[in-house]
């Protein structure tokens, strides 16, 4: 175990954010996302700020997402942080090498931006520019140790001294639906070696095989080295519970769910989505090592009040 | 091995217009074996020329041939004066042969008439799949002899990613398989995990070609070399 790690469950502050703190005063913690616009309509990323502002603890920024390109996670973490939305902003290895990646974690940190989730990035194949020359200099486990060796060495990964401390609450990404299942938390576990302070799962719908994926990571003591959130996305018909389960890599929607929304009159689903999310997040919250959720209501941000008021969840603690 | 594809005919077509007699150059190397740049398919795109240029209305001429190799100099010999028949050459070797040929005859005008892919294993019949990068540092020793920097599509050195499902990769689950659970696989059958466990670190990248142009010198040889040199003009004084 790296210092780091042993650091995120003592006593002693990282970055000191508001996520931080929420984890450390030991409450059950929220996160969503605010995906950036297709271009640089501060208006449009301000509504949806609003639309989640207060709901959730902090809030992921997505760093051109399946490969669109989007205006950058760091701006518009940096216009979250101005907006009162703590920003947990994405960075992926697809598109910047060791150079620009700690560069950048500088500006963000220079910016206010305090957390940092680490990921490889989908293949720019799936996006809007599929001729692009990738970069995957890092994956994100070999990312997640250089922003970590920053935080604790005060020296770039190349060596030389850092000017000023720059540190990060850092997160990962797991899909404890992925193939090979049982080597899945072996994988987590290098992601909490390499400095990754909470995880954020892929979004759970067979609540099953998450239980099995939870007992594994806790009988490694992972739940005791890392703060584990479980990603849920509400579904919004059973066009999209067919669409998740057919065509996302590493997602299963457990038939029951897609008949229940099938079930349902197509002007019902929605809500019905929305009553089996609610009901996930109480199923989750029951699950020994789940430290929070992480709500991914994709395209669909101004349902997160909505969802959330129906549980005891909202206020969010003051920390 | 080098695997090349033949480049789309238009192009070729379009190298060649201006000129009436060309050569056609094959290579019995890499090029032959994956059935791109042999013997067989110099015959293939002589006549695909030809007939295009017969229904446009104009007659070609080329001069057939297939050396060896277009990546050692002393094939090239082979070809005799046959190049000063011609007034251009398409090569179907790779594009080092291309090169080659470029530096051994200056004067010559040398199209390419393949894209280069990648190093490869012809895994069924007809069928050539990437198994190297020529990255320079070799992992496969940590990886029970399956590379990830060529076979993962996004070069995860700790994998898999979350987009390995049954087998596959996301990126085109037909046909690439995920080479994380190959490796995954491998080493539990040679019960090595132990080594997966572990982080692997970030890659030093200088050895491959984000280090520059590289180049390998064999230091008995280059000594040998040297030392002739010596001896054919001996040090003043």
């Amino acid at each position: 175990m790296g210092e780091a790690q042993e650091k995120a469950n003592s006593s002693e502050m990282i970055s000191g954010s508001n996520l931080e703190k929420i984890f450390r005063a030991g409450h059950f913690a929220i996160t969503t996302e605010c995906g950036p616009p297709k271009g640089a309509d501060v208006e449009r990323l301000k509504e949806k700020i609003n639309h989640i502002k207060g709901c959730c603890d902090a809030a992921n920024v997505t760093d051109n997402q399946t490969a669109v390109v989007r205006m950058s996670s760091i701006g518009a973490s940096a216009i979250l942080v101005q907006e009162g939305v703590e920003p947990i902003m994405q960075m992926v290895t697809r598109d910047r090498n060791r150079i620009a990646a700690q560069s950048d974690m500088f500006g963000a940190h220079a910016l206010g931006i305090r957390n940092m989730l680490c990921l490889t990035g989908d293949h720019q194949k799936f996006g809007n520019h599929p001729t692009a020359k990738n970069v995957f200099d890092m994956d994100s486990i070999q990312l997640l140790k250089v922003i970590d060796h920053i935080r604790t060495e005060n020296k770039v990964i190349g060596g030389d001294d850092v000017e000023g401390p720059a540190k990060m609450f850092l997160g990962a990404a797991a899909n404890p639906f992925g193939d090979p299942f049982e080597f899945r938390v072996f994988r987590l576990a290098k992601k909490i070696q390499a400095g990754a302070n909470f995880i954020q799962t892929q979004c759970i719908y067979d609540m099953d095989r998450f239980k099995k994926y939870m007992q594994m990571a806790c009988d490694h003591g992972l739940d005791k080295k890392a703060f584990i959130m479980a990603g849920i996305t509400p579904l919004k018909s059973a066009g999209m519970a067919n669409y998740m389960n057919k065509f996302v890599a590493g997602i299963s929607v457990p038939d029951e769910i897609i008949q229940r929304l099938k079930g349902t009159p197509k002007e019902k689903q929605a809500e019905e989505g929305i009553k089996i999310c609610l009901e996930q997040i109480e199923t989750v919250r029951n699950i020994p090592g789940v430290a929070g959720v992480h709500l991914m209501a994709i395209e669909w941000e101004h349902k997160v009040r909505g969802i959330l008021e129906q549980t005891d969840l909202l206020p969010r603690p003051q920390v | 091995m080098i695997v090349a594809e033949t480049k789309p005919i238009e192009e070729i077509y379009g190298f060649i217009e201006p000129y009436n007699k060309i050569m056609v150059l094959g290579c019995g190397g890499c090029v032959s074996v994956c059935l791109s740049g042999g013997e067989k398919e110099v015959g293939v795109l002589t006549s695909a020329l030809k007939l295009k240029r017969k229904i446009d209305g104009r007659e070609l001429e080329v001069v057939e041939m297939t050396i060896p190799r277009q990546c050692d100099w002393e094939y090239f010999d082979l070809m005799g004066s046959r190049l000063d028949e011609v007034e251009a050459v398409v090569s179907i070797g790779c594009g080092a042969g291309v090169q080659a040929l470029v530096k051994k005859f200056p004067d010559s005008l040398v199209y390419p008439g393949l894209n280069t892919s990648f190093l490869g294993v012809g895994e069924k019949p007809g069928v050539w799949v990437e198994y190297c990068q020529g990255c320079g540092s070799c992992v496969l020793g940590l990886t029970g002899g399956i590379c990830p920097v060529a076979r993962c599509s996004k070069h995860i050195l700790n994998g898999p990613c979350g987009g390995s499902e049954k087998g596959m990769c996301e990126v085109d689950p037909k046909n690439i398989p995920c080479v994380w659970q190959l490796i995954y696989d491998r080493l539990k059958s040679i019960d090595r995990l132990d080594l997966i466990e572990k982080i692997m670190d970030m890659k030093d990248w200088s050895t491959a070609t984000d280090g520059g142009v590289r180049r390998m010198e064999n230091p008995e040889v280059f000594a040998l070399e040297h030392k002739q040199q010596e001896d054919k003009e001996p040090a003043k004084g």
